[in-house]
């Protein structure tokens, strides 16, 4: 434990150092206050509007931006330590290799978790203050399952980052894969989806259809900060309406879709040559 | 109980071997030099003996256990390593680097201002490592691996790009470290320095080692020649028909010098002839340095392969006998 928070703690102070914490916070925090008020400008409103349609906007702007960043902040985990000779050293340390990967992974979320909470809570408080006829409990309800929600997607394309990292042997390499992954998974998995649909004129097993949604983290974290608002969401989701997922069971799913990049990372990092 | 030990250990790389066999026991307070040139398996060695790679055949034990199962964890805060090749973390000032280091060994924080002290480097303390030279990453290396006053310590290339001075030091702190009690080994392709600090050199080559003993013991095996140089006013004639019958390789540097090359048996019977002359000034003797060991036993390599083909040719020959 002593040296898993060691390592969390210099990434941390990383983050600081080299203003991610900082930046990923300002741009959480003007997009989502941006979105609050004029989320709705499209309709003729400016001003907040409810909250259902605030939470959905950030969604859909958050499962953009927050792989992204996870992925852009991890992906010379590994690889960056090998290119500098520090992870040759490290592992002469008394720490094992689960420890050095468990203690980057606690680092990381804890930028992305305080990025998030600071970037997006702001947007909640600021609603708070100045919108007019606000349920208080519903909004912190909501805002705290969505920062929740965020912050544990991002650490699921952390992991991914590490297996990435794990993987290849130079620095480039990872930068470029750790793209392809964010496209594979933001852009063409629901384009893929929507291909389906329409290949299939929409008589796809209507049945399966939503479980095919939890193949894809972003899509879990959209349902998770879905449910609850009555018909509200677009696109492929409106598809998953028709199944309730509970909360627990879309933690859960995003859980295990922490395990397996972590897993896969851990493989990749103990059969990597040293 | 010695501190290393490796017993037969071979070690391939997809299928080649980068080490054949090797055996080697490192005793306490004991500094090895590990000698041998680019590609002989020395960086392979350390990384078995940091259990950084698993032996293909054979055994390697530290401090009794094998460095690469889980619990040799607790065994790793006596152990220092020293990188070849180390940049460290190029955004950190070398006290963060160091204070980093020093908390993942549970060593406090006043251990790193007294190491930055040692090392020279309390004025660059607060400077970016990305603005260090290499001596100065290479004492930040230094420092980081005495961390817990080790007791054992493995140092890949030390002196590369340290100055005369820091190198002295440096090799002062190894004897001072091999008073307490620690364990040293020191790969190293620079040779000359070395020699008074080490208890035995292991020269590799091939995968293999070529020769292991303290350096008389080297000298011994490999029969190496001495060379004795001769100064003052005398007839250079006259000595070198009195030494022919003990050694003919004398050469005349200029009219006051003469060098004659022996073996370490001849050496007291030409001195006694060479003190019978009033006119000797000044005599030098030196012994074979670990520089011209280095080369015979790693040169002595392509003749053991020759032999080993002569072997085979021999055994081809009996094989066409026995046809026959």
């Amino acid at each position: 434990m002593h040296a898993i928070w060691c390592i969390a703690q210099k990434e941390l102070k990383d983050g600081l150092r080299n203003r991610w914490i900082v930046a990923i916070t300002l741009v959480f925090a003007l997009l989502s206050i941006g979105i609050s008020w004029f989320g709705a400008a499209a309709s003729g409103m400016v001003g907040f509007t409810s909250i259902p349609n605030t939470i959905i906007s950030l969604a859909s702007l958050a499962v953009f931006l927050i792989p992204l960043i996870a992925l852009l902040l991890a992906y010379d985990a590994i690889v960056g330590e090998d290119e500098d000779g520090t992870l040759l050293l490290l592992l002469t340390y008394p720490l094992t290799k689960a420890q050095l990967l468990l203690g980057k992974l606690l680092g990381h979320g804890l930028i992305l978790g305080i990025s998030t909470a600071l970037g997006f809570g702001s947007a909640a408080v600021i609603i708070a203050l100045f919108a007019s006829d606000v349920d208080l409990y519903a909004l912190s309800v909501a805002f705290t399952r969505f920062i929740l929600s965020a912050t544990l997607l991002g650490v699921v394309f952390v992991a991914a980052a590490y297996f990435i990292s794990s993987l290849v042997s130079e620095k480039s390499k990872a930068a470029g894969m750790a793209l392809i992954t964010w496209f594979l998974f933001v852009l063409v998995f629901d384009l893929g989806l929507l291909g389906l649909l329409v290949a299939t004129d929409g008589q796809f097993n209507p049945e399966l259809f939503p479980y095919l949604l939890l193949l894809n983290p972003t899509d879990v974290f959209r349902l998770i900060n879905l449910v609850g608002f009555e018909g509200s969401g677009g696109g492929l989701l409106v598809m998953a309406s028709e199944v309730e997922f509970g909360y627990m069971t879309l933690f859960g799913v995003l859980i295990g879709w922490l395990l397996l990049p972590l897993s896969a990372a851990y493989w990749a990092f103990s059969r990597r040559k040293i | 109980m010695s501190v290393v030990h490796l017993e037969n250990v071979k070690k391939d790389f997809d299928g080649v071997a980068a080490i054949k066999s090797l055996s080697l026991n490192i005793d306490e307070g004991e500094v090895l030099g590990l000698f041998g040139h680019n590609g002989a398996g020395k960086t392979t060695t350390m990384k078995l003996i940091l259990g950084l790679l698993e032996p293909t055949e054979g055994k390697v034990s530290v401090f009794g256990h094998a460095p690469t199962s889980s619990h040799f964890s607790d065994y790793r805060y006596r152990l220092g390593f020293l990188p070849e090749n180390v940049s460290f973390y190029q955004q950190l000032t070398g006290k963060e680097v160091l204070t980093y280091f020093a908390k993942l060994k549970k060593v406090n924080k006043s251990r790193v201002y007294q190491l930055l002290d040692e090392v020279g480097l309390s004025h660059a303390a607060n400077r970016k490592v990305k603005t260090y030279s290499k001596g100065m990453k290479q004492r930040l290396g230094l420092a980081q691996a005495l961390l817990t006053e080790p007791k054992l310590l493995l140092l890949d290339e030390p002196t590369v790009g340290l100055d005369p001075i820091a190198t002295q030091d440096f090799y002062q702190m190894v004897d001072q470290l091999k008073k307490s009690g620690c364990s040293v080994i020191l790969c190293s392709h620079v040779l000359p320095g070395v020699e008074k600090h080490i208890d035995r050199a292991a020269i590799l080559g091939n995968g293999q080692l070529q020769a292991l003993g303290t350096l008389s013991d080297l000298r011994k095996q490999a029969k190496l020649p001495l060379k004795i140089q001769i100064q003052g006013e005398l007839n250079q004639d006259i000595l070198c028909s009195e030494l022919e019958n003990i050694t003919m390789d004398i050469s005349s540097l200029d009219d006051k010098t003469l060098e004659i090359n022996a073996l370490e048996s001849q050496k007291v019977h030409i001195l006694r002839e060479i003190m019978k002359h009033p006119g000797v000034s000044d005599v030098d003797i030196q012994p074979p340095s670990l520089e011209q060991l280095y080369r015979y036993f790693v040169e002595n390599d392509v003749n053991t392969g020759n032999i080993d083909r002569s072997h085979f040719m021999n055994s081809q020959a009996k094989q066409k006998e026995g046809v026959q």
